[in-house]
């Protein structure tokens, strides 16, 4: 049965884009078949995070007003032949997606796929809705900041309310992500903890991932994280992040760089 | 405790932020979202109604301040009502909601 995910947040710049093409890289590296999708029509990324702007020929909203079919417009990631990428259109109208589009289309990709992981724009508009329409799960990307949080705070509000699930009166798992954190500013008291945003949220936390450069380097080459620098402190945490929706219990740790002693003092266990 | 707290008190910023985000929030859960509208901001649209129905209120000639807190909120409305008896026009109105929500 697939599992459709939506990555989402409300603000914008928090890490969607990088969180989908991560999560979708480490899901895929566990063997399932993954397909990440786009949902920011008019300002498409997921295709340069990813490295496949140059191959893209059709995308969603070619596929939703019958101009291509579905298969025409997946891309498939050279380097893990079971991911796929379905990117978002340039289109400057906002009415490109429609309710009925997006259902059809998330149906085919469903029979396809083990994991569909929707990439959301941001804000609250009808985007953002429909990308999260059809999710069986959410992970809700924040970073140790009073707007982020406020804004996810929305977002989770609009999880509960607006999705199909919610419709159908059943229960829309919701995860954490806290992305950017610093471990050492938190232990400051100079950023919110993992601690104070758990108690604002209250919503279960599926990982950490620590400020760090790799996170541009893999965006510039056109890598996730996860592929581009796989040992690195934030594509651990994605892999074991992507591990955990899985099913699997591991605890949560903030993944530091292998260096010994400050390894084990900055290993904090949280949730 | 007090002893890290006290040495830390200039650069902890973390704990203003948390504070601010669980009162606005409090707000925020109850009133966006879900169509329901601020018990405040409902107030001060009704508390306007009923005044206007007896006199015309300058819209400029209005001030109104809000400030939410965590265990009670106020609700202050200034209006200006020109033409009353004793020449002077001025009438406030000040309401306090505590909020068992």
């Amino acid at each position: 049965m697939a599992q459709v995910l939506v990555v989402t947040s409300g603000k914008g710049g928090v890490g969607k884009t990088t969180t989908t093409a991560a999560l979708g890289a480490a899901l895929a590296k566990t063997g399932k078949s993954v397909v990440v999708v786009d949902f920011d029509v008019g300002l498409r990324n997921l295709d340069l995070v990813m490295g496949a702007e140059r191959r893209v020929v059709f995308d969603l909203v070619n596929v939703i007003q019958g101009d291509a079919k579905l298969a025409q417009a997946l891309i498939r990631d050279k380097r893990l032949e079971n991911l796929s990428l379905l990117p978002a259109s340039q289109t400057r109208d906002k009415d490109a997606l429609t309710a009925e589009g997006v259902a059809k289309v998330m149906a085919e990709l469903k029979e396809k796929f083990d994991w569909v992981v929707c990439d959301s724009p941001a804000g609250i508009e009808r985007g953002a809705q429909l990308a999260m329409s059809h999710a069986d799960q959410a992970v809700i990307v924040t970073n140790p900041e009073v707007s982020s949080v406020r804004d996810s705070d929305r977002i989770i509000g609009m999880l509960d309310s607006t999705t199909e699930k919610a419709k159908a009166g059943e229960k829309m798992p919701k995860h954490l992500l806290l992305t950017r954190y610093d471990p050492a500013r938190a232990a400051r008291g100079e950023m919110l903890s993992v601690d104070d945003v758990l108690e604002i949220l209250s919503i279960p936390l599926i990982g950490i991932i620590p400020e760090s450069q790799e996170v541009l380097t893999a965006s510039n080459v056109g890598a996730p994280v996860t592929l581009a620098a796989p040992d690195s402190p934030p594509a651990r945490a994605y892999i074991e992040a992507a591990r955990r929706l899985t099913g699997e219990k591991i605890d949560v740790t903030v993944p530091t760089e292998k260096k010994g002693l400050f390894d084990w003092l900055f290993k904090r266990g949280a949730a | 405790m007090s002893f890290l707290s006290g040495l830390f008190q200039k650069k902890s910023s973390a704990p203003v932020a948390r504070d601010r985000l669980q009162i606005l929030l409090a707000h925020e859960r109850t009133s966006v979202g879900d169509g329901k509208s601020d018990l405040l901001i409902q107030l001060q649209k009704e508390i306007m109604e009923v005044i206007r129905r007896h006199v015309s209120v300058d819209q400029d000639k209005v001030q109104v301040k809000l400030d939410r807190g965590a265990s009670c909120s106020m609700l202050e409305i200034d209006i200006e009502v020109p033409g009353l008896t004793d020449g002077k026009s001025a009438s406030a109105g000040k309401a306090v909601e505590k909020p068992d929500m």
